[in-house]
């Protein structure tokens, strides 16, 4: 290793008796091995392979095109294929579930076993995001398991629900808005009607002389919506204020942020992004967790 | 005594130029920081603004203390090797890859328990997931790759390093880089692409810190003394050329306002995804494949004390790796709106790629030859030929899931990460360990490690570590990839995303328990740096470096 070293001069490796390439850095030199043969001719293999793939697949570019390929093969054809497929195999179950009045459904067992199947991943995957794993609900985005409803909880409502949502866009979608009473009423009387609006469910006082008050900017402001004993208005979607239940929350504070801001929240429109009959699956599903009417 | 007259001593062009350009950057930044749109971005403006005004300072303090005369290329006829930029280099290598190893344990465990994110937006896992991958390639990698080309290029040509600030502009300057990088992350600065974070700022800055690195491999591979350049040599030069044309290509964007840290990138739609993964899998190739090769090219056989197994394998292997790994990229982008046409090519070559990968791991490990005896008693030689092993399996496991209907399965899920992951850890890092395990006792003259027991524990407390990290990412990935593509009878989804979450749970906890072993392998060895460097015994002539003069 450390005899001095003609670099020209090729010597041979003791231990193992190769040839050296006569190079040497920094007392590193390089043995003068073959390329080892599985190596090279699996290379060479890789490369037929490849080659072969060309030929049947698309590969190449062109000026304004691409190789096709013998096979004819396309991602986006091949994709189809697979959709159609899918189909076909849903087509059994989806034809019974297609074909069935809405109210049927929950009446036949097998059917709404098929239903509730469809319904439970559907559920998971596009509603469970904001209503919660099993249809809890969250802060601003309503619990499905109660009997508790904005827009209706029989069949009828929860699919024009689900599929034209509320504040979505969608000409056929729920459109009423919680306003901003910030603009139009004082905070004292914003005050005053919160006291009130806590003391229709018992979540708040009833004696307060603030309730007395309340009661006169509410039925002055709030009736016309939520109804004059506050009982709200499915057409409307508002809230009904009598069960003690709360969306955004029942505390002083939140309920004179949702008076003074306003709150719309929103639910979007299903109808572009799933198909009639998974809805239809999702609504027996939802109306089913516990609530339905 | 002597009558030699001392030349008048004068500044060079080099330090009067650089305190005026920094002087003048130094100004430039007040006036940025000043008028910036976003307190984040001053703060940056003001980063760049001290580090402008300590470099005038620390140049003209330097040109005060030194002798008239700059240091001479050879003593004695000897090379003159400029080792500090290395030492300085090689620790905080040691540094980022402990902070990025910790980092990385930290979101593995908010992957378990997200609760962890603290809903604080500075280390929530968006940010702090960039902030790791940056800081193992970029800041661990980056400095392992520079402290060690710096040193084998010296010692292959024969050569003192080229120029006399610049190296030291070319290590500082890129950890300046990484301090801007990931104090963004955490502020929130970047530009979203993945391995490119850093905004263009950062990236303009990169950009003179690369160029002068390559000028200076380049001036020292010019200079050699030996007849050919070494095979190291090569790939050093594959990495900082690719690195360069890859990083301009990527980052090309168009600030909104000087005074504001936002781009916007010259591709878009697909173009844009298409050479964000050119980039992106170049990255691994060039700098996570050539760049470590490298390594394995000086560290193996300098440790082994044995001749590289063919020098005909390393020159085939070399250009058809070089060849072949910028077509692969697209292999990041099946069954997406990138044409067919494309996903073809970066299939087939990914394969062609798989032998051209694994000539480097032939001759790795062939280099050992006539030396087996070593993987039992040297645990340096251990890890490096582990990580030559890792290297073997993460370049066979690329090319499967390159294959579409692997990837069909594979992509999306963490079977990506366990690939990644070994090869980051089993190859990456472990060449970089064996190589740090070589260089520490080599520049601070020591006869050896302080404690080659202390190599032992790092090397199985990490090697387990990896093991359960990888196997773990392979479950889960495997798994989540059955569970998203089952269907039940009826034709429906059988699981929902948030059950197949809830599946891997239980892997995500193993793999930081993994995440956790490697980073504690990690804290043993910079122990053992320290040790090494205060206490243990100082040679004249330490082992592995027989053949040349310290420094």
């Amino acid at each position: 290793m450390s005899t001095a070293h003609d670099s020209h001069d090729k010597g041979v490796d003791a231990a193992t008796g190769t040839p050296t390439t006569g190079h040497e850095w920094d007392g590193i030199q390089e043995l003068n091995n073959p390329l080892p043969r599985w190596w090279l001719w699996t290379f060479y293999a890789t490369i037929l392979w490849a080659i072969g793939y060309w030929v049947v697949y698309p590969a190449w570019p062109l000026v304004s095109s691409f190789t096709p390929g013998l096979s004819g093969w396309h991602s986006r054809s091949a994709v189809v294929e697979q959709l159609a497929d899918l189909q076909k195999l849903r087509a059994v179950s989806s034809a019974k579930l297609a074909n069935v009045p809405l109210d049927e459904i929950e009446k036949n067992p097998e059917l709404l076993n098929l239903a509730r199947a469809e319904g439970r991943v559907a559920f998971a995957d596009n509603c469970a995001p904001c209503h919660g794993a099993g249809g809890g609900g969250a802060k601003g985005f309503p619990n499905l398991n109660d009997d508790d409803w904005l827009w209706g909880g029989t069949l009828e409502q929860i699919s024009a629900t689900i599929t034209h949502g509320a504040r979505s866009g969608d000409d056929e979608g729920h459109q009423g808005n919680m306003m901003a009473f910030g603009p139009i009423l004082t905070k004292a009387e914003i005050s005053d009607v919160a006291d009130y609006v806590r003391s229709l469910s018992g979540t708040g006082p009833k004696d307060l002389p603030s309730v007395q008050k309340g009661a006169a900017v509410f039925a002055a402001n709030c009736a016309a919506c939520h109804g004059e004993d506050g009982k709200g208005n499915q057409e409307l979607g508002s809230k009904n204020l009598t069960d003690g239940i709360w969306l955004y929350g029942g505390d002083k504070a939140t309920i004179v942020q949702t008076i003074t801001n306003g709150r719309g929240g929103v639910m979007p429109a299903w109808t572009s992004r799933l198909s009639p009959t998974t809805i239809k699956a999702l609504t027996v599903y939802v109306h089913t967790l516990g609530g339905g009417q | 005594m002597s009558t030699v007259q001392t030349p008048a001593k004068s500044m060079t062009g080099g330090e009067l130029g650089l305190i005026l350009v920094f002087a003048a950057l130094g100004f430039f930044s007040v006036v940025v920081a000043a008028k910036a749109y976003t307190p984040e971005y001053a703060f940056h403006a003001y980063l760049f603004a001290a580090a402008s005004i300590a470099t005038v300072f620390i140049i003209g303090n330097r040109y005060m203390d030194r002798p008239a005369e700059l240091p001479p290329q050879t003593i004695d006829g000897k090379p003159n090797y400029n080792m500090l930029p290395v030492k300085v280099g090689t620790l905080l290598a040691l540094f980022w890859g402990i902070a990025g190893f910790l980092i990385g344990v930290i979101i593995a465990l908010q992957m378990a328990f997200p609760l962890l994110n603290f809903d604080l937006p500075w280390i929530s896992f968006g940010r702090l997931r960039p902030l790791h991958t940056s800081a193992v390639i970029f800041a661990f990698g980056g400095n392992v790759l520079i402290a060690s080309s710096f040193y084998v290029v010296q010692r292959t040509s024969h050569a003192r390093l080229a120029g006399y600030l610049a190296p030291w502009f070319v290590v500082l300057g890129y950890n300046f880089f990484i301090v801007i990088a990931g104090t963004g992350y955490l502020l929130g600065i970047t530009q979203g692409k993945e391995y490119a974070e850093p905004e263009w700022y950062a990236d303009l800055w990169l950009t003179i810190v690369w160029v002068t690195y390559f000028l200076v491999f380049l001036g020292t591979v010019l200079k050699r003394k030996e007849p050919h350049i070494y095979v190291a040599n090569w790939f050093y030069f594959a990495f900082i050329l690719t690195i360069a044309v890859l990083h301009l290509g990527n980052n090309a964007a168009i600030p909104v306002s000087v005074f504001s840290p936002k781009s916007y990138i010259v591709w878009s739609g697909v173009q844009d995804a298409m050479v964000q993964w050119w980039y992106g899998h170049n990255a691994v190739g060039f700098f996570l494949t050539a760049g470590f090769l490298a390594l394995m090219y000086y560290f193996i056989p300098k440790r082994a004390e044995r001749p590289v197994y063919s020098y005909r394998l390393s020159i085939v292997h070399f250009w058809a790796l070089i060849f072949l790994y910028i077509w692969a990229g697209p292999h990041h982008l099946h069954y997406t709106a990138l044409p067919d046409w494309a996903q073809t090519l970066g299939m087939t070559f990914s394969i062609i790629l798989w032998m051209p990968s694994w000539g480097g791991m032939i001759n790795g490990l062939m280099t050992l030859s006539g030396a087996w005896d070593k993987l039992r008693t040297d645990p340096v030689i251990r890890m490096m030929v582990v990580a030559v092993a890792f290297y073997g399996m993460a370049t066979f496991e690329g090319p499967m899931m390159s294959v579409k209907s692997v990837n069909s399965l594979s992509h999306y899920t963490e079977w990506g990460i366990g690939h990644v992951h070994s090869g980051a850890l089993g190859w990456v890092a472990y060449i970089s360990f064996g190589a740090i395990y070589c260089l520490v006792p080599w520049l601070w003259n020591k006869r050896e490690m302080y404690s080659m027991k202390a190599i032992e524990w790092h090397f199985w407390i990490s090697t387990l570590g990896i093991v359960l990290y990888i196997s773990s990412m392979w479950v889960a990935g495997i798994l989540q990839g059955l569970m998203w593509r089952a269907y039940t009878s009826l034709g429906f989804l059988e699981y929902s995303f948030i059950e197949t979450v809830e599946a891997i749970h239980p892997l995500y906890v193993i793999r930081a328990v993994g995440g956790i072993l490697f980073l504690a392998g990690a804290l043993i060895m910079a122990w053992n740096v320290v040790m090494t460097i205060y206490r243990a015994e100082t040679v004249s002539q330490p082992s592995g470096v027989a053949l040349a003069p310290a420094e």
